[in-house]
């Protein structure tokens, strides 16, 4: 019993991050249908410039987060206007080539810039934990910090998130770009800065992701952004194109990763070792024969 | 006074969809732009509410103006702000949204000031809306899509208003209902280009017409000299042919006589 209660704690720790990264897909996607698979490269780069700003500089530790977004966000938005406003128009698939074309170079890149070394990011967690029921001699109920930090973080860009689309001129705006782009246009929107301000606002948020990721007491590689795939099981379960979506898909894969954990090495031992990393792939594919379109993808209202 | 002036249209760079078309409208006017499928209609439209590049077309040749200034048609917010306002074809509504939501994005350019009297005033206009504010826009009938649009584009209290088949799919009742609304909005000062397949709607309540026919304007004339014209009666209104049999019907005489 103590055991599943830790584990769906570290669960929704390392599930809001996952719901972060997925949001920061869906934010892309929703504004210019595209799936923008560099978010990866980008995620790893706010890790990255993090470190040097934390560490390397001495910053703060959120004011290095909030630089870090900021570059990332400019970075993101550089990228949209050179190689990505020229597709508007080609189909789909191309630009979602593009991206991942992107992302092994953002990868590349931040190889080069960790130069094969592990960083931290001086958080302010590291490895501590409450302990939520003393057992005898340890701890039966644990609660790192660094997933309750996580937990407080997502909640609240995600609730400013939300307001700001929901209730704002510029997030309705961004919302109408979304569902009709020309109807949009014919409103008087400037359809090309709300692009730039999607992927601004989906580069932070993965810069943020990135960030929270690296946050687990250990070190960071370039490498690590490979995590950031597990985005895309979170997206399948949560429906591509809808942030409420995102947000319980994320939370969902955290906990199944975290119970496969926790359980598998001990039930179910000849299904190997790094178990938890397969299980959200796992769960896509029976969203995928089951429910294609995930728990929360929108279903078209149309009159003719 | 809302100009285009021997205005060219490509798309692709190698498709002309417009070839020299013409018009003017008054701000106290109503104006038909009649014409078949394909005559160019629409894509004149999308030239002069700056929406060409979308679809990849190009301004070519020609000018459109605004009270005589050059109007910036590469920008399709610079056009809204410029006053001119569109009612797409198809309607167009973002149906996820409500009505009231759909009208604050209509009236995005606007800003918030005076918000609240704009809704004031299009739900005064159009009483249907009002009930059903909070209706998600997918949910209403053709004849309400059709009224949200054009209230949406009269969010942004425009000068001129263009509106591409705003009889389209509707039922004929619906039809006289949205034909009274465009002859009120007209009637409050702003002026209306009306695009229409549905000649006999448009030309009754016109006070000019334009006729386009592959990417040229070639008729222009009051609407009651339009009304008894043979040919567009013939044409677009449907009476007076005097055969029925297309065997007949000789292709060169109709190319023929709007050269005349």
């Amino acid at each position: 019993m103590g055991n599943l209660v830790t584990a769906v704690l570290a669960g929704l720790g390392d599930g809001a991050v996952y719901a972060l990264i997925a949001v920061s897909f869906v934010i892309i996607f929703r504004a210019t249908g595209v799936l923008n698979f560099a978010q990866p490269g980008l995620l790893i780069l706010g890790t990255f410039f993090t470190s040097v700003l934390a560490v390397d500089q001495g910053l703060p530790f959120w004011v290095a987060v909030a630089l870090a977004m900021l570059i990332v966000a400019v970075i993101s938005m550089g990228i949209e206007r050179v190689a990505i406003r020229p597709m508007i128009g080609r189909p789909v698939f191309s630009t979602a080539l593009v991206t991942v074309g992107l992302f092994i170079m953002l990868l590349i890149l931040a190889f080069r810039l960790f130069a094969a070394r592990a960083r931290t990011i001086n958080d302010p967690w590291q490895l501590d934990q409450w302990c939520l029921v003393q057992g005898e001699g340890s701890c039966t109920v644990a609660f790192y910090q660094h997933h309750a930090g996580k937990i407080v973080v997502v909640a609240v860009v995600l609730a400013v998130l939300g307001l700001w689309l929901s209730r704002s001129r510029t997030g309705l705006a961004m919302r109408a770009t979304s569902l009709d782009q020309e109807a949009a246009l014919a409103q008087g929107i400037n359809v090309g800065r709300m692009f730039s301000l999607a992927w601004g606002i989906g580069g932070a948020l993965a810069a943020l992701a990135g960030i929270l990721l690296a946050a687990n007491g250990s070190v960071v590689q370039a490498n690590d952004a490979l995590f950031a795939l597990v985005a895309l099981p979170a997206l399948i379960l949560g429906g591509i194109d809808s942030l409420r979506g995102a947000l319980v898909g994320g939370l969902v894969m955290g906990i199944v990763s975290a119970l496969a954990r926790t359980y598998q090495p001990v039930h179910a031992p000849w299904l190997g070792p790094n178990f938890e990393n397969v299980a959200p792939y796992l769960v896509m594919i029976l969203v995928l024969l089951i429910r294609p379109y995930g728990l929360f993808g929108t279903k078209e209202v149309q009159r003719v | 006074m809302l100009g285009v002036h021997n205005l060219e249209v490509v798309y692709e760079d190698v498709m002309l969809a417009v070839r020299g078309a013409s018009l003017s409208v008054g701000r106290d006017r109503i104006v038909a732009l009649l014409g078949a499928n394909g005559a160019g209609k629409t894509s004149l439209l999308r030239a002069m509410t700056g929406l060409l590049d979308v679809h990849r077309g190009k301004i070519t040749r020609g000018e459109v103006t605004v009270e005589g200034r050059p109007l910036d048609t590469g920008s399709a917010s610079s056009v809204v702000r410029a006053g001119v306002g569109q009612v797409m074809e198809g309607r167009r509504v973002f149906v996820e949204f409500t009505v009231e939501e759909n009208l604050r994005v209509g009236g995005h350019t606007a800003g918030a000031r005076g918000m609240q009297e704009k809704f004031d005033r299009i739900y005064g206009m159009f009483p249907v809306l009002a009930d059903r504010r909070n209706t998600m826009a997918g949910y209403l009938s053709g004849g309400e899509q059709q009224m949200l649009a054009i209230g949406r584009a009269m969010m942004s209290d425009p000068d001129y208003l263009l509106l591409d088949e705003p009889s389209l799919g509707l039922a004929p009742k619906m039809v006289e209902r949205i034909r009274d609304l465009i002859v009120e909005i007209n009637q409050s000062g702003t002026g209306i280009l009306l695009i229409e397949q549905n000649a006999a709607m448009a030309l009754s309540i016109a006070h000019h017409g334009y006729v386009m026919e592959n990417g040229i304007t070639v008729m222009d004339a009051p609407a009651e000299k339009l009304r008894a014209d043979e040919d567009i009666q013939e044409f677009y209104l449907g009476i007076g042919a005097e055969s029925t049999s297309l065997r007949d019907v000789k292709h060169y005489k109709r190319r023929k006589r709007w050269l005349s």
